[in-house]
């Protein structure tokens, strides 16, 4: 079984501070990651890859320094790294950024495509889909659970508002995971030390064959108008209890805070 | 000279303070209120390769380097000194002697199994009446055919009843001093070993501190380590990387400090601001600050040094001179900005503190360290 899975850099949002005048990120020593969802991707290609065997790819598309989370990725277990980099890939919204990944992915032999549900530097949740589209393969977003039926057949149980729905899927597919749903391993310590004597491969815009009115800046439609910092108000102490136990809750907490 | 982690070294030091922080952190303070050790961690950890951190590949260990195994005794002390002292006590004082000293044979016997965890390992030198002066062994090592026979006590033995395997220094020729100490490897279960009275400390209580008792015990002679009446050098050399990884509990304990502070000291409002507004607060601890980062860098370099084989045992004394009284003075201070709620068990510092006094005694008191820095100098 092949799996691929699909991750991107992020800034570390917990870590990240908005300028408030300009409304921009304030990315300086800030520290990079894996985008939390895509990690859950990671952990659940290495669990099928520790229960049945399977070859995991981990593919990003991204600046050169990007390497590091493949580095990481290695540290986790995965067996093969690509990069996807070029210049010509810069600037790219969703939809170019999709259509460069799908390209990647018809050069590539697999079985099953992973990626996270959503980034947290965008939260569109549409790369994932886009991929499956553009590869006409069936998808099963929003994953909290996977296993494998027989060949080819997976179990998937997909998160839905109200619970969660289990679904059959046959063939190559595409699925987008859930971080809350997975914890993903830590990298081992003789993983790290090797991680860095592997070979990234490293993929232009020429290996994908895909147009290029169709990937970077001309290919996205998309362009961001203006950003803005909502006004932040403190989050307060949340009690689930019953309205009886409320009261003298409340009470409690005045008198504590000497307010009453 | 370049002061910048390698890129495998940041990896590292990603990996293991996020393993920290989720894994040990949580734990920290039930580990000393219970004084329980905490095997569960100690799995989790063999499972990630952490106590095979700097022992090459052939001997099933991660291949590290000596920086990597100090970013890790540092970072788990940050958050819980007891944790950073069972991978201290079993990389430095049972793996590394075995490492330096062993056959092929008992490297290809005792190492795997201690670098992924399976076995843990401690060292026995202190005796009642052999502490500083560690020259006065009285527990005796006799051969008997193709046997040692070992017969007297070790006390305060940091991971005892835990450890699989246990490096002892013995007296094999009272005679000749110093020469006549010799080392061996004692394993865990070998009639006539058993483990006796279990400490109740004042830090480090979650760390397994106890007695070993040896009463007619037998062991193979090929359980010699080292040569017959080396093991005064053994023992010193032990002890010289050990400074290292103690110097990285305490720097690591100080780190702890210094951020629970930082935290509490920004958060914490008297007079209409916080207290980390008073020139008071903040050039004080501008000055603790500079401490740590001082003691760092003599850690790394001492460390550093180890790596390449280079003399270190002066680097690793100043280290951990330096280190442990940082760590004392961090974790005091921390308890004063921190007022009436860092006296408490509410707030870590307060355990912080009962933790950092153990790192100007234990592997060398901060007395031994100068006279090993004053050797050199006048030397």
């Amino acid at each position: 079984m092949n799996i691929v899975v699909c991750i991107k850099q992020v800034p570390d949002t917990t870590e990240v501070k908005i300028n408030p005048v300009t409304g921009t990120l304030i990315r300086d020593g800030v520290p990079s990651i894996i985008n939390p969802d895509d990690k859950g991707g990671l952990e659940v290609a290495l669990e099928l890859k520790d229960k049945y065997g399977a070859h995991v790819t981990v593919i990003t598309m991204g600046l050169p320094q990007a390497d590091a989370v493949l580095r990481e990725a290695f540290a986790m277990g995965v067996d093969k790294a690509i990069l996807l980099t070029d210049r010509k890939l810069g600037g790219a919204d969703t939809l170019a950024t999709s259509n460069a990944l799908a390209g990647a992915l018809k050069a590539m032999d697999f079985d099953l495509v992973i990626t996270g549900r959503q980034a947290i530097d965008g939260d569109t949740a549409q790369v994932g889909p886009q991929i499956a589209e553009h590869l006409g393969l069936p998808q099963v977003s929003y994953v909290m659970g996977l296993d494998v039926k027989g060949e080819g057949k997976y179990i998937v149980k997909k998160e839905t508002e109200e619970g969660y729905q289990t679904l059959e899927v046959e063939g190559k597919c595409v699925l987008t995971t859930l971080a809350s749903a997975f914890k993903p391993r830590y990298m081992t310590v003789a993983g790290i030390v090797d991680a860095f004597d592997k070979e990234i491969e490293v993929w232009g815009a020429d290996k994908i064959q895909v147009e290029e009115s169709k990937i970077g800046k001309a290919g996205s439609p998309t362009s961001v108008f203006k950003s803005f910092t909502k006004e932040l108000k403190p989050a307060g102490e949340k009690f689930e209890v019953d309205p009886e136990q409320a009261v003298e809750l409340i009470v409690a907490k005045l008198k504590e805070k000497h307010i009453i | 000279m370049n002061f910048e982690l390698t890129k495998t070294q940041q990896l590292f030091k990603q990996m293991i303070r996020e393993f920290a922080e989720k894994e040990v952190k949580p734990l920290a303070a039930e580990v000393d209120e219970q004084e329980r050790f905490p095997i569960e961690t100690v799995q989790k950890m063999a499972k990630l390769g952490i106590f095979g951190i700097p022992i090459p590949k052939q001997y099933g260990g991660a291949g590290g380097d000596h920086i990597m195994y100090t970013i890790a005794v540092e970072e788990l002390s940050r958050v819980c000194a007891t944790t950073g002292v069972i991978v201290s006590a079993h990389t430095s004082l049972c793996c590394a002697p075995i490492l330096e000293n062993g056959t092929e044979e008992q490297k290809m016997k005792y190492l795997p199994k201690l670098a992924s965890g399976e076995w843990i390992g401690a060292f026995g030198l202190t005796e009642p009446n052999a502490g500083t002066d560690a020259s006065a062994q009285q527990t005796t090592a006799v051969l008997d055919g193709d046997e040692y026979v070992l017969n007297g006590s070790k006390i305060f033995i940091t991971n005892a009843g835990y450890a699989d395997v246990y490096v002892v220094a013995t007296m094999t020729d009272k005679s000749q001093g110093n020469k006549g100490i010799t080392t061996f490897i004692v394993e865990k279960g070998t009639p006539g070993f058993s483990i006796g009275k279990k400490e109740q400390k004042m830090g480090i209580r979650g760390s397994a501190t106890c007695e070993l008792i040896f009463e007619n015990c037998r062991i193979p002679k090929e359980n010699l380590l080292g040569k017959i009446g080396g093991g005064f050098k053994v023992a010193m050399k032990t002890l010289d990387g050990g400074r290292i990884g103690i110097a990285s509990q305490a720097l690591g304990i100080a780190q702890g400090a210094m951020d629970e502070t930082v935290k509490y000291t920004k958060e914490r409002k008297q007079f209409g601001k916080s207290i980390a507004q008073f020139q008071n607060t903040a050039f004080q601890m501008a000055e603790l600050e500079t401490k740590v980062q001082a003691s760092r860098l003599l850690v790394r370099q001492a460390a550093w040094k180890e790596g390449l084989g280079l003399p270190f045992s002066a680097d690793a004394a100043m280290a951990k001179l330096f280190a442990a009284q940082t760590a004392m003075e961090v974790t005091t201070k921390a308890v004063q900005f921190h007022g009436g709620y860092g006296y408490t068990r509410e707030y870590p510092v307060e355990r912080m503190m009962r933790d950092a006094k153990i790192t100007e005694i234990y592997e060398g008191t901060s007395e031994v360290q100068r006279m090993v820095i004053s050797a050199k100098l006048f030397k």
